[in-house]
């Protein structure tokens, strides 16, 4: 998968004062591919996350997203809003961030800002109602219709964010994300707290997002079986450092990745295989 | 903490009356237990310097009777009124009649307050109350922006009122600049003011902005006060002119409004001039305000107030977007500065202290953060329940009180405390007090 890397991370390093939280960290995540970030808890991952959205400065090394015309954009040189605004990255939390006192719809239309705040010319021509507002308005509310059609919540459209079940809210997270129109989609644990048949949907919906839209997907997440289903690569790391990395079945025979896991060393997790098998 | 439900517990309640009893027989022992040193016994110094002491147990149990009854009473009434999510025992066609009123209540008050002046054109005294309400109705709609919309809560609102005052007063007697001019200018400056503040304070979040803003309220009115050479310091500025009807002033003289229409001067003219420009000046924040919660930025300050982390990770930048709401604010602080200034014709630093800060944000607050309705409401209820009670003297404060008290328990989120969305594809459905954040971040 060289040569169309949506995003280059590079020697990606991130201390809180004299902890290191990510050590080192280098991998790349393919163009219009699922790249998964694995590994037990307290590995990093969420840190990671928050330094490609720019949560977080990172202490050292270098992170690339690279658009479709080759526009490079070094993130660790942007802070928070610009990220989604200027490199098109957009991301979902661990725990849900909706906005619960306000409806589904609305959720959705936030996440328009940037393009509605440009078609209402700073909010003045909005304020007198052009023509071209009613128009751009009209066709982010499309674009909402068509997200939660896509999420099975159009029926729900105008219910508080809040009031919706957990299932239902973690995807409408996902699709209040779409509604960025990212280039690289940031899920952090999008199948948390999922039972297996809400599961398989998300995978559905989450392979369908990459093969319709062309979103290059980074996903952190614990459901093995979603890991295994939807992605093309998988990153997997430990205490701040990548351990593995390689294609999923690849990923999941790897003697240090079970290890890890299992919190043993090495000569164990093999001694459990060939035991267990 | 999304995942749950909202709370049923208040549902689950148990509203019979054992329950009521029991609570009602709790309090009256607290209420025993509290007044019966302080009511219960008076002493007094005795002629030559001892202490003589008698008992009032008639007084203590009518006390304790009171609280027992005034618990039961309330305990019912809550029930009745409660909040959104309690079972109520009222019956259903007076929840529709409450309904339809509350779908009535706007338009009938819009129609009111214009015919205030036809009214009550002979009584001077409600006139001028009347101009009063609207201008801290006007206040409250312009802190609702900042409080209720964005989430920020702002403790020196005074500041942009005084900014207001003092622009018109300044440029009017200074530079001879009319009321019209100068509105617009006062409102700019003010909201230049607001963006200057909001500059430092971005960072701080929650108690902090608070206490910040507080701060900056505070130093506007002592700038005022030591500035003597410009502001003429405590003396304040006399003199102001009063505004004109493009251009025609509203005097007895012969180029007066009422020598121009052939009719009888009168000094209610003015009055009546002055409360339909509050009156527009107010509904003209009204208006914005409601459109701007349609448009992107309304919306922006609204997700700012539900979750500022989110609002980043969709591009929103905040720092601007939260500027745009000081900046909104204290724009319709301004304005309502400006009129106050010309309306009273004499401003001082003493019209610009923290208790009027105070006063338009319990406005704010008691009327339902971001509901325009509720403000309304609130205003009218805080300045003319405040001027109603006014023949009760001490006991003003301590009705005041009590109507604050009970108002909270039975409206915890302020008269409106559900929200209104700005979007919606089948039907508008409020969205309950619950789920709505508060902000202050």
């Amino acid at each position: 998968m060289s040569g169309d890397n949506i995003l280059t991370i590079d020697h990606l390093t991130m201390r809180f004062g004299g902890i290191v939280a990510v050590n080192d960290l280098s991998f790349v995540a393919g163009r219009r591919k699922v790249t998964a970030l694995i590994g037990p808890n307290g590995a990093g991952k969420t840190t990671v996350f928050n330094c490609i959205t720019g949560f977080y400065r990172p202490t050292g090394g270098a992170m690339r997203l690279t658009h479709v015309g080759g526009n490079e954009i070094a993130l660790e040189r942007l802070n928070d809003f610009r990220i989604s605004k200027l490199a098109r990255v957009a991301r979902t939390f661990q725990n849900i961030r909706l906005f619960p006192g306000m409806t589904a719809l609305e959720n959705l239309m936030v996440a328009q800002h940037n393009t509605l705040m440009r078609a209402s010319g700073l909010t003045f021509l909005g304020l007198i109602g052009t023509p071209g507002w009613h128009n751009a308005e009209k066709s982010a509310i499309d674009l909402s219709k068509f997200w939660l059609d896509r999420i099975g919540l159009l029926d729900r459209a105008d219910d508080a964010a809040g009031n919706l079940p957990y299932g239902d809210q973690r995807r409408l997270e996902i699709a209040r994300a779409m509604c960025t129109e990212p280039a690289l989609l940031c899920l952090d644990e999008p199948a948390a707290g999922l039972n297996a048949r809400e599961s398989a949907a998300l995978s559905e919906l989450l392979l369908s997002i990459r093969s319709e839209q062309g979103t290059s997907i980074l996903l952190i997440e614990h459901d093995m079986s979603v890991v295994m289903e939807i992605s093309d690569h998988v990153v997997v790391m430990d205490y701040g450092v990548k351990i593995a990395e390689g294609a999923p079945q690849q990923v999941r025979d790897d003697p240090k990745v079970i290890a890890a896991y299992l919190g043993a060393d090495e000569k164990e997790a093999i001694a459990v295989m060939e035991g267990g098998t | 903490m999304t995942t749950s439900a909202p709370d049923p517990s208040p549902a689950a309640r148990p509203a019979g009356i054992p329950f009521i009893l029991k609570k009602a027989l709790v309090s009256a022992f607290v209420a025993l237990v509290l007044f019966s040193l302080m009511i219960g016994i008076r002493t007094e110094a005795g002629p030559t310097g001892q202490l003589i002491y008698w008992t009032r147990f008639g007084e203590l149990a009518s006390i304790v009777a009171a609280v027992f009854g005034g618990s039961i009473v309330i305990e019912l009434l809550r029930q009745w009124l409660g909040p959104a999510d309690t079972r109520r025992i009222v019956p259903p066609f007076v929840r529709s009649g409450f309904a339809v009123a509350g779908r009535l209540i706007a338009p009938a008050l819009l129609i009111f307050t214009l015919l205030v002046p036809v009214i009550f054109y002979d009584q001077r005294y409600i006139l001028d109350l009347a101009i009063l309400v609207l201008t801290y109705v006007m206040l409250g709609w312009g802190l609702n922006v900042v409080v209720g919309l964005a989430g920020l809560l702002d403790l020196g609102y005074v500041a942009f009122y005084a900014v207001g005052a003092y622009s018109y007063a300044l440029l009017a007697t200074n530079f001879g600049l009319s009321f019209w001019v100068c509105l617009p200018l006062a409102g700019i400056l003010a909201s230049l003011w607001g963006v200057l503040l909001g500059f430092p304070v971005l960072r701080l979040r929650g108690d902090y902005l608070a206490i910040v803003t507080l701060a900056f309220g505070e130093i506007i009115r002592l700038v005022i006060i030591n500035w003597q050479s410009l502001t003429g310091g405590p003396n304040g500025v006399s003199g102001i002119p009063r505004p004109t009807l493009f251009g025609i002033p509203l005097t007895p003289g012969d180029d007066g409004l009422a020598a121009k229409l052939g009719i009888e001067f009168s000094p209610t003219h003015r009055i009546v001039f002055l409360f339909y420009v509050i009156l527009v000046m107010a509904l003209l924040t009204n208006w914005v305000t409601i459109r701007l919660r349609r448009l992107p930025i309304g919306r922006a300050w609204e997700a700012l107030r539900e979750d500022e982390v989110a609002c980043r990770a969709l591009g929103i930048n905040t720092t601007t977007t939260k500027l745009t709401a000081f900046a909104t604010g204290a724009l319709f602080g301004g304005f309502a500065g400006a009129f106050f200034a010309t309306r009273q014709g004499f401003i001082s630093p003493e019209s610009f202290t923290f208790q009027e800060s105070a006063l338009v944000l319990a406005i704010v607050v008691l009327g339902g953060m971001g509901s325009q309705l509720g403000v309304a409401l609130a205003a009218l209820a805080m300045i003319g329940g405040f001027e109603l009670f006014r023949g009760l003297e001490q006991y003003r404060m301590l009705v005041f009180g009590l109507a604050m008290v009970l108002l909270m328990i039975w409206r915890p989120r302020g008269i409106i405390g559900h929200r209104a969305p700005t979007v919606y594809l089948k039907e508008s459905q409020t969205i309950s007090s619950d789920l709505v954040k508060e902000g202050h971040g």
